[in-house]
């Protein structure tokens, strides 16, 4: 089994714990076995020390960022590279965005959702009937 | 991180008639506060010279704070410690932010692998080394160009207590 997810200067991670929750950085340098120096200047993550324990390693890689790069020029490649639209095209940036839609659903809107929920069964049952009735 | 600050600690002998300017000494020195910055500072001066602190004065204590504290360094730490056997001095490795950081780490480090406490270790010297000069196989790892590595097991925590669930339905995956 061979892993997709390295941890390398340039992987862009999801931190899990602690204030920054849940925002996305950088890691710019490998400082041991534990703990990786991680930045997001577009983020606002700052630039700080963190164990693996906190991190979650996403499939994104940014190119060309040397080892221990600097906030500025490290912020013109994540806007250059367009950091924000790749994570937005994977999946779990996707779950994440519909998790936090669903929690902010009025009464109004649940009650919406129930009603196109049934409006698609119908259609479904519908249309397998026509099926089954053709078979 | 660490609990730790550096001081520059300088002292010297109270004036006498004798002699109306004493000699000023300097130090630098790892403590979690002033006051513990002071005591080390007259126990490490009272070993080499003939100044003690009952006729002696601090004259400043001032933090020192690291010039870079957003880049990765590797510090060599030469260090003197009391086991339950003897006196050994080492030299240990470390790559971290700032000296106050390798500092604590290397007292933790002390602490686990050696059961050595504060007060049984001396700090003799904190250097930065260049990575082609470090020595020690631990650090010389992480020092290499494109360096890459998995994770290959991990363990997903809740981002804080108040939303961990104390059951879940479907067993934890980790890898």
């Amino acid at each position: 089994m061979s892993f997709a997810r390295l941890v390398e200067v340039g992987r862009v991670v999801n931190i899990t714990f602690g204030p920054d929750a849940g925002k996305l950085a950088v890691i710019v340098e490998i400082i041991d076995h534990g703990r990786v120096l991680v930045d997001g200047p577009t983020t606002g993550v700052k630039r700080q020390a963190l164990p693996f324990k906190r991190l979650a390693l996403t499939d994104i890689v940014l190119k060309a960022i040397p080892r221990g790069v600097g906030t500025a020029p490290l912020k013109v490649a994540i806007e250059k590279q367009d950091l924000n639209a790749l994570w937005a095209k994977t999946s779990w940036a996707k779950k994440i965005a519909k998790r936090a839609i669903r929690t902010n659903l009025t009464d109004f809107d649940r009650y919406r959702l129930a009603q196109a929920r049934r409006q698609r069964s119908v259609i479904i049952g519908k249309s397998l009937a026509k099926i089954q009735k053709s078979q | 991180m660490g609990h730790l600050n550096e001081y520059q600690v300088v002292g010297r002998r109270l004036p006498t008639e004798k002699e109306p300017t004493p000699k000023l000494f300097r130090m630098s020195l790892f403590a979690p506060n002033e006051v513990v910055a002071k005591s080390r500072f007259w126990y490490f001066l009272k070993q080499v010279n003939k100044v003690k602190r009952a006729s002696g004065e601090v004259v400043s204590v001032n933090r020192i704070y690291e010039k870079k504290p957003g880049a990765v360094k590797n510090f060599g730490i030469w260090l003197r410690y009391n086991s339950r056997s003897g006196t050994h001095n080492m030299y240990k490795e470390y790559r971290e932010l700032s000296r106050t950081d390798a500092v604590s780490s290397c007292y933790q480090d002390m602490a686990a692998r050696h059961r050595a406490r504060f007060g049984s270790i001396q700090i003799i010297k904190v250097a930065e080394v260049k990575s082609a000069d470090v020595r020690r196989p631990y650090i010389r790892q992480v020092l290499q160009p494109n360096l890459k590595f998995p994770l290959p097991h991990r363990i997903t925590r809740p981002a804080s207590k108040s939303v961990a669930a104390t059951f879940t339905g479907s067993r934890p995956n980790t890898f």
